[in-house]
């Protein structure tokens, strides 16, 4: 822990401190409150998130338990309780989709690995990252109050008129929402411009890891659709306070003018919450397979098409909602191509596994899970991307089985998978294995048994979001809910875990996987200075030739590539 | 900036000046320079991108429904609108010479600039606010307060029918596009949107009607363009507000002495945002204004 200030240079306004880490340079809750450090604020982003993923998994627990019985076992006889029921799942949806999947892993993950990863000292903008956060944070008090004062009911869409016509309090929910997207385009625009104008020395563009690479994609959607939906929560609080008409057929305006905005960022938005997932799998296989990632610029090259395409297939949200059959054709089709980059990412994925010295660790098996997890998922999605299947699947739990596939067994498990690979990086605790892989384990049952019967009753026709179903659904209904109950489980059994590691954990070494790429190349925790010197980067991101386990370190070592040596790394 | 001796802050370099303002996590002003003007520009662009959701409401609706935006924005008036241009206008080229000012270090110049452009922000906000004024009096609001009075100030009453049934739509429109307010017709108010005075218009436009109550009648649901002019000129005027606050930040700092040639991004890139607000008003004042 050589000190840092001498490159920083006699006008550094903060003197950094010197020894120790980033969590305990700088004492008190103020250091934290009002740090500028970009690895502060992911870990705040990311108790921030596990608490509203918390509350979220909970309202998901209520309906799956709601759904155990036809009648609903909770919500039942009456108007009234089935309101509340429309409260939950659109608690839930609201919750998940604007307070964990969009921000979180970019938040969390992307704030705290991105500039470790192309060699940078903090975001180019630490300043507006802490707004950033802080928006987040008040946007989601604010969907609370909302909560309290009369919990919205429209689904986590808002489509018009019912969102106008509605009691509850929508306009609470919108601007928190609104912030909360105000939030996710400041990180967008602070990615971006960390990775075009901090990027260490001889850290080109092809040179950076393939998180870094997702991340950029993700934030480029995240700069280029949020603006359009912060109008549309805009417009649509105008429509309920001040009556302006735009969606209000009954005053001369159009409904389905607000469901081509709203799709036209929640369509890309989707993508702001996998394209993160991919960036970690992608990181995670290769480190895990001992082998550089195969085809790695049809990865970045994929990631940034997934990106472009993502914003031209939002029509395929309204095949049977009045779109004329021309565009219905055009959207479909379009749709089709977003499977073409997400294919080639599987590919190279296997591919990168092919002959290499796999290790089964917790975070491999989260980034395997994802694979088998996303690709049913996907492939769903082409089914209901393709015209004829759609107007039969349209509005049934087929579309939740595929969404929960996607979102659940895609974001989530591959955030999660990031969370443990990165875990010894961002708190200097290893946790313990054994529990780790037995977690993801049940999750991967947990959700299979929870979501794949959910295909069944959808193509039988059981529509979503309703409280109550036929008696002939309940065999799957109840196989559902167990998956749900074995997911709670499991989280509950990591969250134990987890903690035990922070308080007993065994102390990581700074590089426990033998990654290559730079976030492993400093002291675990880091520096607040992230670097003790600038790195100068020669090479790609991923080599392991030159890298050897070391027993009592715990971790790996870099060796000089001697030629006649190079047998004996673990890679070859 | 903790000491503010201004005595020895303006003795200061070029390169002392840019040190002093140099954030610990870049290697030199340029980078840091670069990376505010880049960030500027992506923020810019996610506020065009705010903006183009209601352009595209106007596109919608006006693609749709051309007769309503034909008929409704006779209410408006260009010169005002115009004015408001001109004031913006200006005070985009004191805003320019504002960040010339602060490159070359000229501080006064800076002050006059940027006190001008603050002069041309408050400008337009008085002129455009002395319109809404008027349209609230006149009940031309949005939606389900469109009220308008049936005779609205310096608009002579004709009458239309006689004309009508003569087939003499060419007087007729040259009548309506002279300001010209014809008399209510004795057809009932439409089923859908409130009734207003009524105005000359195209029987072609209006198809559903027939063709006396197309003359007589204004189209339906011509809240429908107040509703999207208040949001676009009301969202625009939101954002010169922030401008005036911006500027006037500005100009504290400038009277601290803060800006010169080593330091001057924060007027730069709020002098971009300036700009972007001018842009935007240039594309809303012939879409609203100058319809016909």
């Amino acid at each position: 822990m050589t000190t840092t200030t001498a490159e920083i240079g006699e006008h550094a306004r903060e003197e950094i401190p010197v020894g120790g880490n980033y969590l305990n340079q700088g004492k008190g809750i103020k250091s934290w409150l009002f740090t500028l450090d970009h690895k502060r604020i992911g870990l705040m982003y990311l108790i921030s998130g596990l608490t509203m993923f918390f509350i979220g998994g909970m309202l998901a627990i209520v309906i799956r338990t709601q759904l155990l019985v036809p009648n609903g076992l909770i919500f039942h006889g009456s108007y009234e309780a089935y309101k509340h029921y429309n409260q939950v799942f659109t608690l839930h949806g609201i919750i998940m989709v604007f307070m964990v999947l969009v921000p979180i892993p970019p938040g969390a993950l992307g704030n705290f690995v991105l500039p470790l990863m192309i060699g940078a000292k903090d975001v180019a903008f630490p300043r507006l990252n802490l707004l950033s956060y802080y928006l987040y944070v008040t946007g989601a008090i604010m969907a609370v109050v909302s909560t309290l004062l009369g919990a919205v009911d429209t689904g986590w869409t808002f489509y018009t008129p019912f969102s106008i016509q509605t009691e509850t309090y929508v306009v609470w929910m919108l601007l928190g929402i609104f912030l909360l997207g105000f939030s996710s385009i400041l990180t967008g625009l602070n990615f971006i411009v960390t990775i075009h104008k901090l990027r260490a020395p001889g850290m080109k563009w092809f040179r950076m890891p393939v998180f870094v690479w997702a991340s950029y994609a993700t934030s480029i959607i995240q700069v280029a659709a949020t603006p359009v939906l912060g109008v549309t929560l805009l417009l649509l609080v105008a429509e309920r306070v001040m009556g302006v008409g735009i969606f209000n057929s009954a005053l001369g305006g159009d409904p389905v003018l607000f469901q081509d905005f709203f799709w036209f960022y929640s369509h890309p938005a989707v993508y702001i919450m996998i394209l993160p997932a991919m960036g970690i799998v992608g990181e995670i296989i290769t480190v895990f397979s001992r082998k550089p990632i195969f085809g790695y610029k049809f990865i970045v090259m994929s990631s940034l098409a997934i990106a472009l395409i993502g914003f031209v297939v939002w029509g395929h949200h309204l095949f049977v909602n009045g779109q004329s059959a021309e565009w219905d054709a055009i959207f479909s089709f379009m749709t089709f191509f977003v499977a073409v980059p997400s294919a080639v990412k599987v590919f190279n994925w296997l591919a990168t596994m092919y002959k290499g010295a796999i290790s089964l660790s917790t975070p491999m098996l989260y980034a395997l899970s994802f694979i088998v997890l996303f690709t049913i998922g996907g492939f769903t999605g082409v089914i209901l991307g393709a015209l004829a299947t759609n107007v039969v699947l349209h509005d049934t739990y087929f579309v939740v089985a595929h969404f929960h596939y996607v979102m659940m067994g895609g974001t989530i498990i591959a955030f999660i998978g990031g969370l443990h690979y990165w875990w010894p990086k961002i708190f200097g605790k290893m946790y313990n294995e054994t529990l780790g892989r037995i977690t993801c384990v049940m999750l991967f049952i947990g959700i299979n048994l929870t979501f794949f019967p959910q295909f069944i009753v959808g193509a039988e026709g059981m529509p979503r979001r309703y409280a109550t179903y036929l008696p002939q659904y309940q065999p799957y209904m109840i196989a559902s809910t167990v998956g749900a109950y074995i997911q709670l489980a499991a989280f509950l059994l990591m969250a134990g875990y987890l903690v035990h590691s922070l308080v007993r954990g065994k102390k990581a070494p700074a590089n426990p996987w033998g990654a290559s790429t730079l976030d492993w190349s400093m002291a675990s925790p880091p520096t607040t200075g992230n670097f003790d010197e600038m790195p100068v980067v020669t090479r790609g991101p991923y080599h392991y030739d030159d890298m050897e386990y070391d027993g009592r370190l715990g971790g790996f070592v870099h060796v000089e590539p001697v030629p006649a040596l190079a047998g004996a790394g673990v890679g070859h | 900036m903790s000491e503010n001796a201004g005595a020895t802050l303006t003795l200061s370099s070029p390169e002392e000046m840019a040190g002093r303002h140099l954030a610990h996590h870049f290697d030199t002003p340029q980078q840091q320079f670069d990376s505010g003007k880049l960030g500027m520009w992506l923020f810019l662009g996610t506020e065009f991108l705010l903006f183009s959701g209601l352009f595209c409401a106007y596109a919608v609706y006006r693609m749709l429904h051309p007769e309503i935006f034909l008929y409704a924005s006779r209410y408006l008036d260009p010169v005002s609108g115009a004015l408001c241009t001109l004031v913006l206008v200006t005070s985009g080229f004191t805003m320019a010479w504002a960040i010339r000012c602060a490159q070359l270090g000229k501080r006064t110049g800076l002050i006059i600039a940027l006190l001008l452009t603050i002069a041309g922000g408050f400008g337009f906000l008085a002129i455009h606010g002395y319109e809404y004024f008027e349209e609230y009096q006149q009940h031309l609001m949005w939606g389900t307060n469109y009220h308008p009075a049936v005779t609205a100030p310096q608009q002579q009453v004709v009458v239309a029918k006689a004309m009508a049934t003569a087939g003499n739509w060419h007087q007729l429109d040259q009548l309506g596009k002279q300001g010209y307010l014809v008399a209510h017709s004795n057809i009932a108010p439409a089923a859908i949107g409130p009734a207003g005075p009524a105005l000359v218009q195209r029987p072609a436009a209006s198809v559903t009607a027939a063709p006396v109550a197309a003359v007589a009648d204004q189209p339906h649901n011509v809240q429908i363009f107040f509703g999207i002019y208040f949001l676009m000129t009301g969202l625009h005027s939101i954002h010169v507000i922030v401008g005036i606050i911006l500027l006037t930040y500005l100009l504290v700092r400038a009277i601290r002495k803060d800006f010169g040639p080593g330091y001057y991004a924060p007027v730069d890139f709020i002098g971009l945002y300036w700009g972007v607000v001018d842009m935007i008003w240039m594309f809303l004042f012939p879409l609203l204004y100058l319809i016909r």
